[in-house]
């Protein structure tokens, strides 16, 4: 069989797809479930603009195959902030910064720099550029964006509210 | 090879060739996989090589065999050696206490894999097993010495770490065995150095060097060279002896960073030079031979 019946849970809700074993984790969302953001960039794990959290962690879906995500929990940006409800405090520190131009890597950036928020709480600027390396950006030159970040780990606690499902 | 089904692909992709894919629940599960499909499988651990390979068709193999469903304990201590499972991801290396406590120069290196998505899913055996020449825990294992622990069709066998690495993407494994583990002696008093020059943070090595000395044992200190050859190399201990004889002086150091450096032969390609390879091995061995003797030791 070159082909898998597959139930992916993404965002909390079950797709039963039927895939072939070399799609990846990205085309299924992407391509099968219709999902704008989660984004196709090189391919190979280094441009970030992919990134899904996978139980949690910030994973390159297009280096994960769809039929090793069954069992996990995915998580994509509308997962993670629903566009219906208000903006999470990370999006707004982005928009005040203009650290989202095009926007094609923004999906990618979020996630990572709120999995770091989580682990690290009091990650320096070095720390912050350090765990983004993997995340490429080719409009803000990177500073707007590493800004955001820092703003949004010195927002007072109560503003940092826990929404979606970094977990 | 496996019957190819004609599928439509998006425009401007090429087709792959599919393959099977079977999840692995144990080690002996893996091995036994490999043996029925005969050497056209091959292991998929946390993906972050492979995976790409697949998708720029730079390999074909007629099935892979998943072995993320097989359980990683942690790092531990066992009779003065730390034992690392082969499906540990380089984050846990990383955080590990045990890692950092027993083996300090691997946690270190660790945060220079690739980015935070490659070490999230990145394994430790998978890694050994690739073994690229410029990779970080290739390099850093050879320095610590040890064994990498193997599971065959005829049981589990080890294999010096000195051994293990033969040519580019090729180990002393055998096609139907896995790697399952490493032993490497603890770190003990050991000091350390560790400097890799890449053009982009992030990207492979360019070069790597590693030192490890080991006050107390004999041949107790190790450099070892990444990027500089057909596999990580470990440095002849002759060309040592100028900086053991006298370790807290610099020239002594030169003479051995130079000596290391001419001794080699590396390749030239895109991104460096042989010429320029050497000059860095000769700057950052001589930078980190000094670190490692000087007052203050380790960073």
């Amino acid at each position: 069989m070159i082909r898998t019946q597959l139930v992916l849970r993404v965002n909390n809700q079950q797709h039963e797809v039927w895939v072939r074993n070399d799609r990846t984790l990205l085309d299924v969302l992407h391509d099968d479930l219709g999902m704008p953001d989660v984004r196709y960039g090189c391919a190979e794990g280094v441009c970030g603009t992919c990134t899904v959290l996978m139980d949690g962690d910030p994973v390159s879906a297009c280096t994960v195959y769809a039929v090793q995500a069954e069992g996990h929990e995915v998580v994509t940006l509308r997962g993670w902030s629903d566009p219906q409800e208000e903006a999470h405090p990370l999006q707004k520190c982005f928009l005040a910064r203009g650290a989202s131009q095009c926007g094609f890597c923004t999906a990618g950036m979020l996630l990572t720099a709120a999995t770091l928020a989580e682990r690290n709480p009091d990650a320096t600027r070095e720390e912050i550029r350090h765990e983004l390396v993997g995340n490429l950006c080719r409009c803000t030159g990177y500073q707007a964006i590493v800004d955001a970040v820092e703003d949004y780990l010195h927002l007072p606690a109560e503003q940092t509210a826990e929404t979606g499902g970094a977990q | 090879m496996t019957v190819q089904e004609v599928v439509p692909t998006p425009a401007g992709r090429t087709p792959a060739t599919c393959f099977e894919y079977q999840r692995a629940e144990s080690w002996a599960d893996a091995v036994e996989l490999l043996e029925l499909w005969d050497g056209e499988a091959k292991i998929l651990a946390g993906g972050q090589s492979l995976i790409p390979m697949l998708n720029l068709r730079l390999a074909f193999p007629a099935a892979l065999i998943d072995v993320n469903p097989i359980p990683a304990a942690d790092p531990r201590v066992e009779r003065d050696h730390l034992v690392i499972d082969a499906n540990t991801r380089h984050r846990v290396l990383r955080t590990s206490e045990a890692v950092r406590t027993h083996a300090p120069l691997l946690a270190h290196a660790v945060q220079f894999i690739g980015n935070v998505r490659v070490r999230n899913r990145g394994t430790f055996g998978g890694t050994l097993s690739h073994a690229d020449p410029t990779a970080e825990i290739a390099a850093i294992t050879l320095a610590t010495g040890g064994e990498i622990l193997l599971l065959g069709p005829a049981g589990e066998r080890s294999v010096p770490v000195d051994d293990f690495f033969v040519t580019y993407l090729t180990t002393a494994a055998e096609p139907n065995e896995v790697v399952i583990g490493a032993r490497l002696p603890v770190a003990g008093n050991a000091r350390w150095a560790f400097h890799e020059v890449v053009r982009r943070y992030s990207d492979f090595a360019t070069v790597s060097v590693s030192v490890l000395a080991r006050p107390a044992a004999k041949g107790g200190l190790r450099v070892v060279l990444g990027g500089v050859a057909d596999r990580p190399i470990a440095v002849d201990q002759g060309l040592l002896e100028p900086v053991l004889t006298d370790p807290g002086n610099p020239d002594r150091a030169r003479e051995s960073a130079d000596a290391i450096a001419a001794s080699l032969d590396p390749d030239t390609d895109l991104h460096a030079t042989a010429d320029y390879r050497r000059r860095l091995v000769a700057v950052h061995t001589r930078r980190l031979l000094a670190q490692v003797f000087s007052e203050e030791g380790a960073p």
